[in-house]
């Protein structure tokens, strides 16, 4: 049965109930308020049960439904098969108190018996990344002589031992 | 044309508002970090929940 409207029409809601539930077959675990967690756990442990069956036309149901292909794949190539033994509760509801701002009662909901898979924050970070990448590759050529030339200057035993490994790096690239 | 300066005194108003009273919530002991907590909810202070269900235990940076 339905928990409530979650104050929204239609339209809203099932927009809002399909990217919770995609979200959640995503991710494996995601946190929201206690209202939208228990309205949208009977949406998705059917979705789960069709999974298990996996025919073709479960699956077309089920793409109709979720908003990522990567989820109605996940879906039926790793969720539906592991929870073939399990007869329905297939999601976890746990209460994480209340959220700051509006107090509003926030809940956990995570497929039982997986791992909540890790969220990198940013796409900024995601970004940053491949160029620290290029640059850590570029640097040592031009740096490498520099800090070799630093190095001794500063000679602390510690100091020594942390750029020694950076000394290291730099002919390696280089050789490449 | 005479009309009433207010709708109801001081008085009304008083009596009616004596009864907003603030409630403590119910809390409970964890089981694992004997912090106060909430009922049937993770606890804030370890994490913890049901025995396990470790989340995001994050130390003040």
């Amino acid at each position: 049965m339905r928990q409530g409207k979650l104050g929204r029409d239609v339209g809203a809601r099932r927009a809002l109930l399909r990217s919770l539930v995609t979200n959640l077959f995503l991710y494996n675990r995601i946190e929201t308020t206690e209202a939208k967690a228990k309205a949208m756990r009977p949406v998705a442990e059917r979705l789960i049960t069709k999974a298990k069956k996996g025919n073709l036309h479960n699956t077309r149901l089920a793409a109709a439904y979720l908003t990522s292909p990567e989820a109605l794949k996940k879906l039926f190539e790793e969720i539906g098969p592991k929870f073939v033994e399990r007869p329905g509760g297939y999601t976890r509801i746990m209460k994480t108190g209340m959220r700051r701002g509006d107090a509003a009662p926030m809940a956990i909901i995570e497929l039982v018996g997986f791992e909540p898979v890790a969220v990198k924050e940013d796409k900024k970070v995601k970004k940053a990344a491949p160029k620290k990448a290029v640059e850590k590759k570029a640097e040592p050529k031009v740096k490498s002589p520099l800090k070799k030339a630093e190095a001794p200057k500063k000679t602390m035993i510690k100091k020594a031992g942390t750029k020694v490994p950076a000394a290291k790096k730099a002919p390696v690239s280089g050789e490449k | 044309m005479a009309n009433p300066k207010q709708r109801f005194g001081k008085s009304r108003t008083r009596k009616r508002r004596a009864n907003w009273k603030a409630e403590a919530p119910t809390l409970v002991e964890c089981p694992k970090c004997k912090a106060m907590k909430l009922p049937h909810s993770v606890c804030g202070e370890c994490g913890f929940y049901d025995g396990r269900e470790v989340i995001a235990v994050s130390e003040k940076e």
